[in-house]
């Protein structure tokens, strides 16, 4: 088991299985088919990520480095939440961007009860360690353990 | 973040509870990224990405009533992305059922709530609001709060305007406040170049590969590209702006650039110069070989990759009226020399509803038409975003389109070529 260090961009506490994109994740591309068509597994439909493409978020603890893509990101990722289709938590590696930032941030702010726990400027060695499937637990204050 | 009086009485509610959730959402997404204060916005109008109806954003309407119950409205008249709809352009009966029953049922109901909350015009519908036809331009060193990948990034890198890869709905929420958090592409420092990418081309490189290869590279990074001086000069013309915005537009799809220099071509690499080089810049060579690679790395999602394509889109973003004329005549020429009359493929030219007027105006209008192609100022990216639409073999010369649809990229001389003799 290793533990890692980040800063707590949206609070909250989660243990799920790890999903690890190694290259920035394309939310709208990601998440626009789960949304639109009644997937709730939340499957990835970004055809440029390898990583995820076809595999289901909803529930995983998704590793990555940061989001990418067109700035509706941040109202695909506050959709996710109020349709309870997010991840359990989003970790990553590279300080967090301002499209990530926001969606997390709105659906903090206007969305009652939703939980998924953001952190970020974990490091590049928690990206090279953590592997599909490995358990991931954020703990308060930013610590992630992975086992 | 240091708050003003004034701000900080927003936070506490003086403006009530409404706008003292939008002032905490502006601070938290300030804070996040460092920012020390909150600036005011100065442009005279806003951007927002959001301009489809679609059911899925079901969570976005409802927080859009909220505020206009609240009467927190946005300070900024705006413009918006362009509409997922058009009758012109070529839909099945099928299609025509899902998209108006299902998918944007809500598109009436939801331009509604834009008008009240602050749409500049009914033909305020475009990705690139800074087409001189549609008015929304904003001056170089001016404040936003635009959301939109390509906007932002031909704001921050053309016009030298200063604006953060807002997401939407948070676009909005800076324009209800007037101000917007002090970080990233707002200050100076945010604005230097963390890579230096040598263009060593032996032709004009493709504007919307290489726009893809920068953006694949440097991420969210600011890119300070040089080497393209044979190709585009030291000029913004309307055609290196046209360029420049198809470019801009894959880097930031393809990756999430918010700010490109070129040197000796935009506004702050003209002034500025190499002094935008960050310490210890990476570096990045492109060469002819390297656009093969970045194209040839495109996955083809059609099922039957040698099936023939079913339909073209051009103009994501929006084309130009320069770009549109170019056009034109560029598929005259192709289809004098195939020997045909009208395209092979239907192709769909998509632009901004105030330049289309525009054009419609000019000569140009009717021989398009009469080379059968259908004009529209429709968001093809909306218009794929279902499963009828994602098994349709659609082409395009649109690197934003390829990344987020099924469709399949080509440069624009195999467009054409594809348009206009046919073939595979």
């Amino acid at each position: 088991m290793r533990q890692f260090q980040g800063r707590v961009v949206a609070p909250g506490t989660v243990t799920a299985p790890a999903l690890v994109s190694h290259g920035g994740l394309n939310t709208l591309a990601s998440f626009q088919k789960a949304l639109q068509f009644g997937d709730k597994k939340a499957t990835c439909g970004d055809q440029n990520n390898p990583d995820l493409y076809g595999k289901e978020m909803l529930g995983k603890a998704l590793c990555l480095p940061q989001t990418i893509g067109s700035t509706t990101g941040g109202l695909v990722l506050y959709c996710a939440c109020a349709m309870e289709r997010q991840p359990a938590c989003m970790l990553f590696s590279k300080p967090i961007d301002s499209l990530a930032a926001a969606g997390s941030i709105l659906a903090s702010v206007w969305l009652e009860g939703v939980s998924m726990p953001v952190v970020d400027n974990l490091g590049d060695e928690f990206l090279e360690y953590v592997k599909e499937g490995m358990t991931v637990t954020v703990k308060d204050g930013g610590l992630v353990c992975v086992e | 973040m240091i708050l003003t009086p004034e701000q900080q009485a927003m936070l506490e509610g003086a403006q009530g509870e409404t706008m003292a959730k939008v002032m905490k959402t502006l601070v938290m997404y300030g804070e996040t990224f460092g920012a020390d204060k909150l600036v005011p916005v100065t442009s005279q109008y806003n951007h927002l990405v959001t301009s489809f109806g679609l059911k899925m954003m079901t969570p976005v309407f409802d927080l859009m009533q909220q505020l206009i119950d609240a009467g927190t409205l946005s300070r900024q008249k705006f413009s918006v992305d362009p509409r997922p709809l058009d009758k012109n352009v070529p839909s099945n009966f099928l299609q025509d059922l899902v998209f108006n029953k299902f998918m944007y049922s809500t598109q009436g109901s939801y331009e509604q709530q834009l008008e009240k909350l602050g749409l500049m015009n009914e033909d305020a519908f475009t990705c690139a609001c800074y087409f001189d036809q549609v008015g929304n331009k904003p001056g170089k060193g001016e404040i936003l709060s635009w959301a939109e990948s390509s906007a932002v990034v031909y704001a921050n890198s053309v016009l030298g305007a200063r604006c953060n890869r807002n997401s939407g709905i948070m676009d909005i929420m800076g324009s209800i406040a007037g101000y917007v958090p002090h970080f990233g592409l707002l200050t100076d420092e945010g604005r230097k170049a963390a890579w230096v990418v040598k263009v060593q081309c032996k032709k004009k490189p493709e504007a919307q590969l290489l726009g893809s290869a920068i953006g694949m590279k440097v991420m969210e990074d600011v890119p300070y590209i040089t080497g393209m001086e044979p190709w585009l000069g030291t000029d913004l013309t309307d055609e290196v702006c046209a360029y420049l915005k198809d470019f801009g537009a894959a880097t930031a799809s393809n990756g999430a650039v918010g700010l490109y220099h070129v040197e000796n071509l935009t506004p702050e690499a003209k002034e500025q110069g190499r002094s935008l080089i960050a310490e210890g810049a990476k570096e990045y060579v492109i060469d002819d070989a390297e656009l093969e690679r970045v194209q040839k790395s495109y996955p083809v999602m059609w099922k039957n990759p040698d099936a023939d394509p079913k339909l073209c889109f051009i103009g994501c973003p929006h084309l130009s009226m320069e770009q549109l004329i170019s056009w034109t005549q560029r598929v005259e020429e192709g289809l004098k020399a195939s020997g045909s009359k009208k395209v092979s493929i239907p192709t769909v030219f998509t632009t901004a509803p105030a330049v289309l007027k525009e054009f419609e105006k000019t000569p140009y209008a009717p021989r398009l038409k009469a080379a059968g192609v259908v004009l529209s100022y429709i968001c093809p990216l909306m218009y794929m975003n279902n499963p009828l639409c994602a098994k349709m073999r659609v082409i395009t010369c649109s690197n934003k389109l390829r990344t987020y649809t099924t469709a399949r990229y080509y440069t624009e001389e195999e467009i054409l070529a594809k348009i206009t003799k046919g073939g595979k």
